[in-house]
């Protein structure tokens, strides 16, 4: 009961014990933080609006997206990424979901931001159903932890709508 | 010839009991792992509940080395969702982020691009030849969950073989001559 092996092995089993209690703490407390962002986008221009050769309908554009996901950071918290995806239906697809636009925030001071900005992402269409299209930009976020699991959700902006003619 | 002699007498006072019980319990440890590994799969509903992340295309979220916990369900893939998938003719799966979906009416078949957080681009360059997006049979499960680090272990076997034979070795040896 005295050797050096056995007690190192004892040392070893027992931090490896703590270490995976404490991750999982860690992550239980992140259950406790109820999160109340908000975000505004506005899409100040529409840059250009095309058929491509192939048949499908790509639109530019240009937006204003303000958001404030401070309650989203707790100290378990590494990075939150955020996103905001183009959401619409065709009598195709049931479900489009294109993002547009992504950002990685570090810290919880970056995280009440306003940018200005041209789609990062072509906003491209199987087929050429965009025309007067009304579409939800939906802003995501996913917060990525220290440990642990990570958990997304989702602010729902309806009431956009494409132009009905090229340009 | 002495120390032959010695060498074979020890080797014939190993009683034979004593290493077929301890033969039984390696045994025992190793189909217990693989009872658990088995166990998660099913629980998971993904072919591999855990990965280790090999490339830097998802930093600063994964670095090289985290591992990841999957979990893989009915429900649709949405944008935003960190998938792992195979491509065809690649045996490594890639962990990255869902960018683009498009669910068909019908028969709800989904056609999927991904990117990793990192990248510049889409994976659109990873994919097999000609193909412009993913299925969801490609798709072997979502990341749920994450612990730093932990994975290293797993990667540094894998590029250095010589270190798997050298601490299997290490315990084969360990086993056979501990008294326990």
């Amino acid at each position: 009961m005295h050797s050096f092996w056995l007690r190192a092995n004892a040392v070893l089993t027992f931090s490896v014990i703590i270490l995976a209690f404490t991750c999982a703490m860690a992550s239980v407390s992140d259950c406790f933080n109820s999160p109340s962002p908000s975000a505004q986008i506005q899409i100040t221009n529409i840059n250009w609006f095309q058929k491509q050769r192939n048949g499908n309908e790509e639109v530019s554009l240009a937006m204003n997206i303000t958001a404030d996901l401070q309650s989203l950071f707790t100290w378990n918290t590494k990075q939150v990424f955020v996103f905001v995806a183009a959401e619409y239906k065709t009598p195709k697809n049931a479900v489009n979901q294109v993002s547009l636009w992504d950002a990685i925030i570090p810290a919880k001071e970056q995280s009440k931001f306003r940018v200005q900005t041209v789609n990062k992402y072509r906003f491209i269409d199987q087929g050429s159903n965009l025309r007067g299209k009304d579409l939800n930009l939906t802003l995501h976020w996913h917060v990525m932890p220290k440990a642990g699991m990570m958990f997304a959700d989702k602010l729902v902006i309806p009431g956009y709508r494409l132009p009905k003619e090229y340009r | 010839m002495g120390w032959m002699g010695d060498t074979v007498d020890s080797i014939k006072s190993i009683q034979i009991r004593q290493l077929l019980s301890q033969g039984v319990s390696l045994g025992m440890i190793v189909t217990s792992a693989l009872i658990i590994w088995k166990a998660l799969m099913c629980f998971t509903g993904s072919e591999s509940p855990v990965v280790v992340v090999l490339s830097g295309s998802m930093e600063p979220g994964f670095k090289r080395g985290d591992i990841l916990f999957l979990h893989m369900s009915n429900d649709p893939i949405r944008t935003g969702e960190i998938v792992v998938f195979n491509v065809d003719g690649r045996e490594i799966p890639i962990v990255h982020r869902v960018i683009k979906v498009h669910e068909r009416q019908e028969t709800g078949d989904v056609e999927v691009l991904t990117k990793g957080d990192n990248n510049y681009g889409d994976d659109r360059l990873l994919y097999a030849q000609g193909q412009l997006w993913l299925q969801r049979h490609h798709i072997m499960g979502r990341a749920v969950g994450f612990l730093p680090y932990v994975g290293w272990v797993t990667i540094i076997m894998t590029e250095k073989p010589i270190i798997k034979y050298i601490l299997i070795g290490a315990l084969g040896l360990l086993v056979i001559t501990s008294k326990d």
